[in-house]
């Protein structure tokens, strides 16, 4: 099949085989799980449990509430202890509400199941707005770590034709090799789940796309996909930032996303292996999203491992399985190193979205003063969304955000191609995520005077309102009034 | 030549005569510009600005007696409306040293005298006769007229609590 380019991009160093030739192991169940309520983009969930009370290996601990959200369940059986806060995996180092749970060590499932209906049946003999429930009411989110709630992007379907579904096995960041793993050793299931998604898409086809550095899962992907002529396995090139999804389209379709526009738009959808994998679970055995394949790597770690791990699981206790610290860590990372959250400690729990735990050594980090730009355009070259880094940060850092916004800065998407490429270490796509904050809360600011003008306005009619209502009640008063002493004056025999 | 001359004087007299009387028949009475600040303003009356009402702020600036960053609950964001609307250069670098602050009711000493609720030009705070009072955050502008005329100092002022949702990447410090 016919691949296209996308322009730019860069070939960082990959990092993979340690943990790539490592099959996926289970981690041990921890003695206490933290399970935050928003670990997908929207709404945060909402408690369903008390403190106390005790639960079942899957059972529902808080529901989704609002059009975007995702709901929570026991990734194993226990006791809730806590529903309070804990520090989120997020470079804030801020708090995120967080179920506690202390494991009993059995994972009973118990018949308290987790979905009414959940009983695994046949997905094709079901409405695709069933199976779109289901795998909303599993919690399934993208796992690939953007974790948008699936059944929402599934929704997209009803409204738009959807022509393809484009799986993304691309995992281009470096060190990250738990969707290699995935589709190497479940590669059925995997199989299994695309032909759901396309079920309830009613798609055409379905395109897997991996690159060519996973010669091992393309052969098993092939082999998996045999029986099934809509769905087809595209070898992509290794090059950063191939798995973010506008790259990935162009390069698998040639066409290019418009600005401003999402993927559906021009018919495509992209999901990503670990959710195809999460929504055959779902579907086929009725379980819902409880643990994922997270790969454990970097210089500083001893024994770099592909983890399935229940959610909530403290990223300490991944480390320690792993053999611990091999040397003090420059940075432990969340995700890959390109785009992956700086962890302020290790006691954050694993998320929907995390597929990397990254510790990297002093060796692997680059931290040379930045010095000023030389106007050389490896940024411009390296940016596969045909932006103008050096044009854009300059503009940012002093302030001028609409100008920034005039070469673009709203198209970025933060893949750190222009930070890598560039020679005098200027801090870009820092610039542009301080740049997008400041848009953000400048958004927020203009909401913010709308809402007062309109919360004044409302006040200024309660009180013409109530004003009215008094001297309308005055006005009444003095009538009555006025006729009692009519009255009274008429027939003065009453009173006597 | 003389033809020449006479017209363009004819021109200019005639032309001029026109402007003289659109300027005293098609007179407007208020400046349009004092409208245009005014709709941009929050409107809330909340007299930070230390003038009586958002019109009376709206005249100042246009009078050039208030700089653009006159308005606490605007911000940053308002500032520089404000600032391309009237054509000005400012430096706001310092608009965001002021934090935001908002109002929040401490229930131990509250003792629900529905005072401050009246005084709340956004109808920001909820509550009965002799029952605790509570600040909705999100309506809340921050003016301090509550904190003002609260008998028992439950209301105080607080900066808004930094949380997932509103943490912002830092700029990036440059190295010398």
């Amino acid at each position: 099949m016919k691949v296209f380019r996308f322009r730019g991009g860069v070939h960082p160093e990959s990092h993979k085989t340690p943990s790539a030739t490592k099959a996926i192991e289970d981690l041990p169940l921890p003695e206490r799980l933290y399970v935050p309520l928003q670990q997908h983009i929207g709404a945060p969930a909402k408690p369903e449990v008390a403190i106390g009370q005790r639960v079942y290996k899957g059972q529902l601990l808080a529901h989704s509430q609002g059009m975007i959200s995702a709901p929570v369940h026991a990734p194993s059986s226990g006791t809730i202890v806590d529903i309070g806060e804990f520090t989120a995996p997020h470079p804030s180092g801020l708090w995120v509400r967080t179920i506690t749970l202390e494991t009993d060590g059995k994972n009973r499932c118990g018949k308290n199941r987790w979905h009414e209906s959940a009983k695994p049946t046949d997905p094709f003999k079901m409405a695709q707005q069933e199976v779109a429930a289901r795998i909303g009411a599993a919690g399934i989110v993208g796992m690939g770590g953007a974790t948008f709630p699936a059944a929402v992007k599934l929704a997209l379907g009803k409204e738009r034709r959807i022509h393809t579904l484009i799986i993304n096995g691309g995992e281009c960041e470096p060190y990250l090799t738990c969707d290699d793993r995935l589709m190497r050793e479940r590669a059925h299931q995997a199989v299994d789940g695309i032909r759901i998604m396309l079920h309830v898409l009613q798609a055409d086809q379905a395109l897997i796309a991996i690159e060519d550095n996973k010669p091992a899962a393309i052969a098993s992907m092939r082999a998996a996909r045999r029986r099934h002529a809509n769905l087809h396995v595209v070898v992509v090139p290794s090059r950063y930032p191939m798995g973010s999804e506008k790259q990935m389209i162009q390069s698998v379709t040639g066409i290019e996303v418009p600005a401003g526009q999402r993927s559906a738009d021009i018919g495509v959808i992209v999901h990503n292996v670990g959710t195809v994998y999460a929504v055959h679970r779902a579907i086929r055995l009725g379980r819902p999203l409880l643990s994922r394949v997270v790969t454990v790597g970097g210089g500083a770690v001893r024994e770099p491992k592909n983890l399935e791990v229940p959610l909530g699981t403290l990223v300490e206790d991944l480390l320690e399985f792993c053999g611990g610290y091999s040397e003090p860590p420059a940075r432990l990372l969340m995700g890959g190193p390109m785009m992956g959250q700086v962890l302020p400690h290790s006691r954050v729990p694993i998320v929907k979205g995390s597929n990397g735990v990254i510790a990297l050594s002093t060796a692997e980090i680059r931290s040379r003063p930045a010095m000023p730009c030389i106007r050389c355009g490896r940024c411009v070259a390296a940016c596969p969304c045909g932006l103008m880094p050096v044009e854009m940060a300059p503009r940012i850092r002093n302030g001028d955000l609409d100008s920034a916004m005039e070469y673009g800065l709203g198209d970025c998407i933060s893949c750190g191609s222009c930070s890598y490429v560039c020679p005098s270490n200027i801090p870009l796509v820092q610039y542009f995520n301080y740049g997008k904050g400041m848009l953000a809360d400048r958004r927020e600011a203009q909401r913010k005077t709308e809402a007062t003008r309109r919360l004044a306005q409302e006040r200024r009619n309660r009180l013409e309102r109530e004003a009215r209502a008094r001297a309308k009640a005055a006005a009444q008063r003095k009538a009555e009034k006025a006729t009692d002493e009519a009255r009274e004056k008429n027939s003065p025999e009453v009173s006597v | 030549m003389i033809t020449a001359i006479a017209s363009l004087a004819t021109l200019g007299l005639v032309l001029g005569l026109l402007l003289g009387l659109a300027a005293r028949y098609l007179k407007v009475e208020t400046d349009p510009v004092v409208a245009e600040i005014e709709a941009l303003l929050p409107g809330s009356q909340c007299g930070q600005c230390g003038q009586a009402g958002c019109g009376q702020a709206a005249a100042a600036l246009a009078a050039g007696e208030l700089p653009v960053t006159f308005c606490p609950p605007g911000g940053r964001s308002l500032a520089e409306t404000l600032a391309s609307l009237l054509g000005l250069e400012v430096d706001l670098s310092g608009v965001e040293d002021t934090q935001p602050m908002l109002a929040r009711v401490k229930e131990a000493t509250c003792i629900g005298c529905t005072r401050c609720f009246k005084v709340c030009p956004t109808d920001a705070i909820i509550g009965a006769p002799k029952q605790i009072h509570a600040v909705l955050q999100d309506a809340c502008t921050g003016c301090g007229n509550c904190v003002e005329i609260c008998p028992t100092e439950c209301l105080q002022m607080f900066p808004i609590e930094v949380t997932l949702g509103t943490w912002r990447w830092p700029k990036p410090r440059l190295a010398a």
